[in-house]
């Protein structure tokens, strides 16, 4: 039996399954960066991704140079981030965090409704100008768009865990993110930082948005990816982006495997749903995920 | 209640049976006499269906406190189970299948209940998306639950009580009526009970439950199975009286969003709250769309249509979550409370 495995197939499956982890992670990430900051699950991330990316390939579409389009994008990101606190969080501060969740659901439908109001619901494909030729390393053959999504989370998350660490800034996202009261207390601009993490949101979820539109062409079911995330989340803690990255990965990984060595016992197609259930057996350990704070969910 | 002196009571107080009772009697009596077709086939039978979805995932949600975002998936266990009990039991009664449909989703509706007993808040919201996942998986991969049907649609049998057949659009709202009121009149003495006080006390304050003495497992999983029976026998009325097919797509995700919303724009842990939220949610898509069709013509085609229910029905939320957290029920006895005072005082 052993002798028969083929370790050569499995290793590509593996790689093959750690990447697709990475962009999970890419979209887990900016759950993270509003979770860390303000305690919402923000269930909008992925009508923002949707938001985003639909709204850069129509300026593209329209003759507005890649640069270009990328800025505009970008600032309408900002935009819409500062909207959002302006309109939806600051009159719901020191809700319980549920409604605030409710609030995100809503928030989401009012997105992708006006996302596909503006710019129409037809497929649009995405060139991003990287060749999809898989590349053979070691014998094993990977996907070159697959370690470019790869290359382009590992710079996020690098970028964004110095970010928290050494800026004043970031500073501060850890002082909310610690104690609301305590935060205000001391003079911080909750608002300022409030539009600013939201923005920073916004950018990751433009990011996300281009490589998963590239991979699956831009249009509604861009704004689904949120369901492989949440798996994801809980398995990494929401409020931990190594635990975003070691998710993903983890996910990534046993997803594509179970699909290629157990899914036949299933007849196939499990991949709806097997993400969770590794999320919950693994909660059932561990309830505060992999790098969650203990605290938060003890019962 | 009786406690209070007649002076500070602001308004005549009715027996609390009264406008239950005059509302069943006007729905048994008067609504038949004067509905069209398209009152009931499109307003009435949804609007039942989801109203005890959203009975059931009140009881869940906004008493005992565990959010839930996979209630279409006991809805479409409901549906399937009571399919095959009618299809595969000889003579079981309609209701028989009914009823072991709703005991089917009660058991499913605990199984995926008991990480809540580990988890809480968002991770149990986002494990409770397991079930809704999962759920409409088994149900397109296994053909043997659509009866080997070819395109997994299938044909609900025809509703008959006791070789009494109830057949049309009357009949069948008579069908859902029935089983609407006689569960919502026992979900409101259940949580007028004692056990209604335990989903309270564990919502409110887990810990404190403990302490006084309420089994804080046992009656999480209770919430979980009661809701998912009453929401799987909603899913029956749906898919029986309503559709009049049984098809796993219809109960998706977004399904299991629609009942959300409605107890939150209807009031969380308020029975009546469903009523209002539901009857929210089913006429305002086609009141928009009336009012659209009328204000810009031909413009407002189906995509557009669409489109803007997202966008209004998702402020509608944050809108009732800003302004009226406690819902259209809170609304509603304001209003009242101010028509009755300024009647009182002329």
């Amino acid at each position: 039996m052993i002798a028969d495995f083929d370790y050569q197939f499995f290793i590509e499956v593996l790689v093959g399954g750690l990447l697709s982890g990475v962009m999970y992670s890419l979209v887990a990430i900016g759950f993270v960066l509003i979770y860390k900051t303000s305690g919402v699950l923000n269930f909008a991330q992925g009508a923002l991704l949707l938001f985003a990316a639909l709204t850069f390939v129509s300026l593209v579409e329209r003759g507005v140079p890649f640069a270009l389009a990328l800025v505009v994008t970008f600032a309408i990101m900002v935009a819409i981030g500062v909207a959002i606190e302006r309109t939806v969080l600051r009159p719901l501060t020191n809700k319980p965090p549920i409604t605030l969740f409710m609030a995100t659901l809503g928030l989401s439908y009012i997105i992708e409704g006006a996302a596909q109001l503006i710019w129409g619901t037809q497929v649009h494909g995405l060139d991003l100008g990287i060749e999809d030729v898989p590349l053979e390393v070691g014998g094993v053959l990977i996907s070159q768009f697959d370690i470019f999504a790869a290359v382009v989370a590992a710079g996020m998350v690098v970028l964004l865990s110095r970010f928290f660490r050494y800026t004043r800034i970031g500073l501060a996202f850890r002082a909310v993110a610690d104690d609301q009261f305590a935060a205000l207390a001391v003079g911080l601009r909750l608002p300022l930082i409030w539009a600013t993490v939201w923005a920073a949101a916004g950018l990751v979820a433009l990011v996300a948005g281009l490589l998963w539109g590239a991979r699956l062409g831009v249009q509604f079911s861009l704004s689904l990816v949120v369901l492989k995330a949440l798996p994801v989340l809980v398995l990494g803690g929401f409020d931990s982006i190594l635990g975003a990255i070691v998710g993903g990965l983890l996910i990534g990984a046993s997803e594509k495997l179970a699909e290629v060595y157990i899914g036949d016992y299933f007849g196939g197609g499990i991949e709806s749903w097997f993400a969770y259930v590794v999320a919950l057996v693994f909660l059932l350990i561990r309830p505060s995920g992999l790098f969650g704070q203990k605290l938060v969910e003890r019962v | 209640m009786a406690a209070i002196p007649a002076e500070f009571s602001s308004a005549p107080v009715l027996p609390k049976w009264v406008v239950p009772v005059l509302l069943l009697a006007f729905a048994y009596g008067v609504v038949p006499l004067i509905g069209s077709s398209y009152l009931f086939e499109a307003i009435l039978l949804p609007f039942l269906a989801l109203s005890l979805a959203g009975v059931g995932l009140n009881i869940l949600t906004g008493y005992a406190g565990q959010v839930s975002l996979g209630s279409a998936a006991f809805m479409a266990a409901g549906a399937f189970a009571a399919y095959n009990f009618n299809l595969r039991v000889e003579g079981l009664p309609l209701i028989g299948s009914i009823f072991l449909a709703g005991i089917v989703a009660a058991a499913i509706g605990i199984v995926f209940g008991l990480p809540s007993l580990r988890l809480r808040g968002f991770y149990l919201a986002v494990s409770t998306l397991a079930a809704q996942f999962f759920v409409q998986w088994a149900l397109t991969k296994f053909s043997w639950f659509s009866n080997d049907s070819a395109s997994g649609v299938i044909d609900a049998p025809r509703l008959s009580i006791s070789g009494f057949a109830l057949d049309g659009a009357v009949g069948r709202y008579f069908f859902a009526l029935t089983i609407v009121a006689v569960l919502t009149f026992l979900a409101h003495r259940l949580v007028s009970s004692q056990t209604g006080r335990n989903l309270i006390a564990v919502r409110d304050n887990e810990t404190a439950a403990r302490i006084i003495g309420i089994p804080v497992l046992k009656t999480k999983l209770l919430a979980f199975a009661i809701s998912s029976f009453i929401i799987g026998v909603a899913g029956v009325i749906w898919a029986f009286a309503y559709l009049r097919t049984v098809e796993p797509a219809g109960f998706n995700l977004d399904r299991s969003f629609q009942i959300l919303f409605i107890i939150i724009i209807g009031g969380l842990a308020s029975i009546r709250g469903a009523f209002f939220g539901a009857a929210l949610i089913v006429v305002f898509p086609l009141a928009l769309s009336r009012l659209g069709g009328f204000l810009l013509g031909d413009v407002f085609d189906s995509g557009v249509l669409d489109m803007s229910q997202r966008i209004v029905l998702g402020a509608l939320i944050i809108l009732f979550l800003i302004l009226e957290p406690d819902g259209l029920v809170a609304l509603w006895d304001r209003i009242r409370r101010r028509l009755l005072l300024a009647w009182q005082t002329t």
